[in-house]
């Protein structure tokens, strides 16, 4: 059984107050999640990302298609006490404690009230709120918040728990917490998805991710096999301070530096750079692939899309 | 009621208290004390009447502000706000919802009627120094005023589950305004003929019937309120306030949160 199975689900708002247009959110979106994966969606700003999650989250109604957690149906209570859920930028009922807010959520989904007192201590001492926890929200800052909201998503221990844009607004030492946070939840077993349009964060976490841009998905792998297919660059570098006008012309950036000379180039223009260089008695020292990135391949695919956007 | 309504019904009365809502005590016991010194100088036999109607419409206007005020906020403002998310995405049916804040906001204003009744009998008593048998019919005024509040705080919910804070009021206050004549409304409609009289006898009955939950100026003048009228009162609130709760669950189970 997958984790998550989306078959199909799409999204089109009406805009506009007196005349009504639509607008595609999200196109026909086909994605089985397994078990166990971490799993990471990723499309820059306006992409579909959030528009997704509210769908399976039951927040928003899907214009079309359906989807499956854990078997069940999106507005099955059963399976939503087996999930979590991280809003993007997520605002609490200020007037209550972090306490008491965890405290409000477990009862919610059902946790047992004999349990509920170690649960919420255990939680806010897993993402570091421990002393806060008798602070009303209201007086938390951004990066406090986004911690009470991971807390709430991970306290009544779901199998599925979907973050949205999870690292965002953490500085560098909070987001090194959040992904040994989502490593934890794997090493427990639970599967994540989460979205983001950081894509550092989604390299080093994921078993696999999504692509999406304007509504459309554009790929879905394990990060190496996704960056297997991009066209790589190649470091080349040689002696003398010289560059050969076939180097010069292929576009690359050249660096001199004491004795030597670097340039990067893209992988098709290597035989013809090595030819140049022999050509002119320049003496090679080096030529090195650069591994291509998920940046690279996530910034192809947006350039895919953009010139599908115009011919169309 | 299932944990899940209490819970959020808590909740709702827990924001109300910490947004400082049992404050409005604090003008209510001024106004009421004021009242009593003043009505006890210038004594010509009519204090009662003068504490009773003043106390309870009082009572009434508070509850009525109240209702309103936090009533149209329930839904919309935790739309806005988008703290419904992590309360949606949890095993919560919308309906229950509905229910719990319903109940959160109604617990709140019987906690503050109750207050507000004591406040009541202790001015009663500074200017008459008795109670008196008759003095019954003042908690059945306040039952039916305790009826009224939870049919303007549904009507409050359903306003607020499909259009902004400000019109929200604007209709609850219009339809309390309204539902205040009720019975006059009722005998206008059948006066006139033919599809008019059809559809003005319609909207008479659509409103909230709050004459007939006013018996203030009849318990002032210590005649007393009758069985029928209680049951009747009863039983209307009772399926009034269902009804527009349902339409409020059923409005909100279809919307799209933003
Ligand atoms: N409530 C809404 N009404 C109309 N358009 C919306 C609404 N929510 C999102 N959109 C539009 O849908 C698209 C996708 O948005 P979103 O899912 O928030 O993207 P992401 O989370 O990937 O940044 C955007 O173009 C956005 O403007
Ligand atoms: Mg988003």
């Amino acid at each position: 059984m997958h984790a998550i199975e989306i078959l199909g689900l799409e999204k089109t708002y009406s805009i506009g107050f007196w005349r009504k247009r639509p607008k595609r959110a999200l196109h026909p979106l086909h994605l089985a999640i397994e078990d166990g994966e971490i799993f990471g969606f990723l499309g820059p700003n306006g992409a579909g990302k959030t528009t997704t999650l509210k769908m399976l989250m039951g927040l928003v109604f899907p214009s079309g298609g359906s989807a499956r957690i854990l078997g069940m149906e999106l507005d099955d209570p059963r399976m939503k006490a087996q999930i979590g859920f991280l809003p993007e930028q997520p605002y609490f009922y200020d007037y209550l404690t972090a306490r008491e807010l965890l405290r409000y959520y477990g009862q919610l989904s059902g946790v047992d009230s004999r349990q509920l007192s170690s649960s919420v201590n255990a939680v806010l001492e897993k993402v570091g709120l421990r002393d806060a926890m008798n602070v009303q929200l209201r007086k938390f800052s951004k990066g406090m918040l986004q911690r009470a909201g991971i807390a709430q998503a991970i306290l009544h221990d779901p199998k599925v728990v979907f973050l949205d844009e999870p690292m965002s607004g953490l500085d560098p030492m909070g987001r090194r917490e959040v992904r040994s946070l989502i490593e934890e939840l794997k090493e427990e077993g639970k599967t994540v998805f989460f979205s983001t349009h950081i894509l550092s964060d989604a390299e080093a976490l994921c078993d696999r991710v999504a692509v999406i841009n304007l509504g459309q998905l554009r790929g879905v792998g394990a990060v190496a096999d996704l960056t297997s297919g991009v066209k790589g660059k190649v470091e080349i570098v040689w002696q003398g301070s010289a560059v050969p006008a076939a180097i010069k012309s292929s576009g690359g950036e050249t660096h001199v530096a004491g004795e030597t000379t670097r340039a990067v180039i893209s992988e098709q223009d290597q035989d013809a750079a090595i030819d140049a260089l022999r050509r002119d008695r320049l003496r090679l020292i080096s030529v090195t692939p650069v591994r291509a990135s998920l940046e690279d391949y996530f910034m192809a695919q947006l350039r895919l899309g953009a010139e599908e956007a115009v011919t169309r | 009621m299932n944990s899940r309504i209490w819970h959020i019904a808590t909740n709702t009365f827990r924001e109300a208290v910490r947004d400082r809502v049992l404050y409005n005590l604090i003008a209510f016991a001024l106004l009421m004390s004021g009242a009593a010194v003043l009505v006890g100088q210038i004594s010509i036999g009519i204090e009662r009447l003068v504490v009773i109607n003043l106390g309870l419409t009082a009572v009434s206007l508070f509850g009525i502000v109240i209702a309103i005020f936090i009533g149209i906020g329930l839904v919309s403002k935790e739309i806005e706000k988008r703290t419904l998310y992590t309360v949606l995405s949890r095993p919560v049916r919308r309906w229950e919802f509905v229910a719990g804040k319903f109940f959160g906001l109604s617990g709140t204003l019987i906690v503050n009627t109750f207050f507000m009744a004591i406040g009541v009998f202790v001015a009663l008593l500074y200017v008459s120094h008795s109670f008196k048998h008759a003095d019954t019919g003042i908690l059945i005024a306040l039952y039916f005023i305790v009826l009224q509040f939870l049919i303007i705080t549904a009507l409050a919910l359903l306003f607020s589950s499909f259009s902004s804070p400000l019109l929200s009021a604007v209709f609850a206050f219009a339809l309390f305004v309204i539902g205040t004549f009720a019975e006059d409304l009722r005998g206008f409609a059948s006066l006139t003929h033919g599809v008019t009289r059809w559809l003005a006898t319609g909207a008479a009955y659509l409103v909230p019937n709050f004459s007939a939950l006013n018996v203030i100026s009849q318990v002032a003048h210590e005649s007393s309120v009758s069985r029928q009228l209680i049951a009747y009162n009863t039983a209307y609130a009772l399926v009034y306030t269902i009804a527009v709760l349902s339409a409020t669950a059923l409005v909100f189970e279809r919307r799209n949160l933003k």
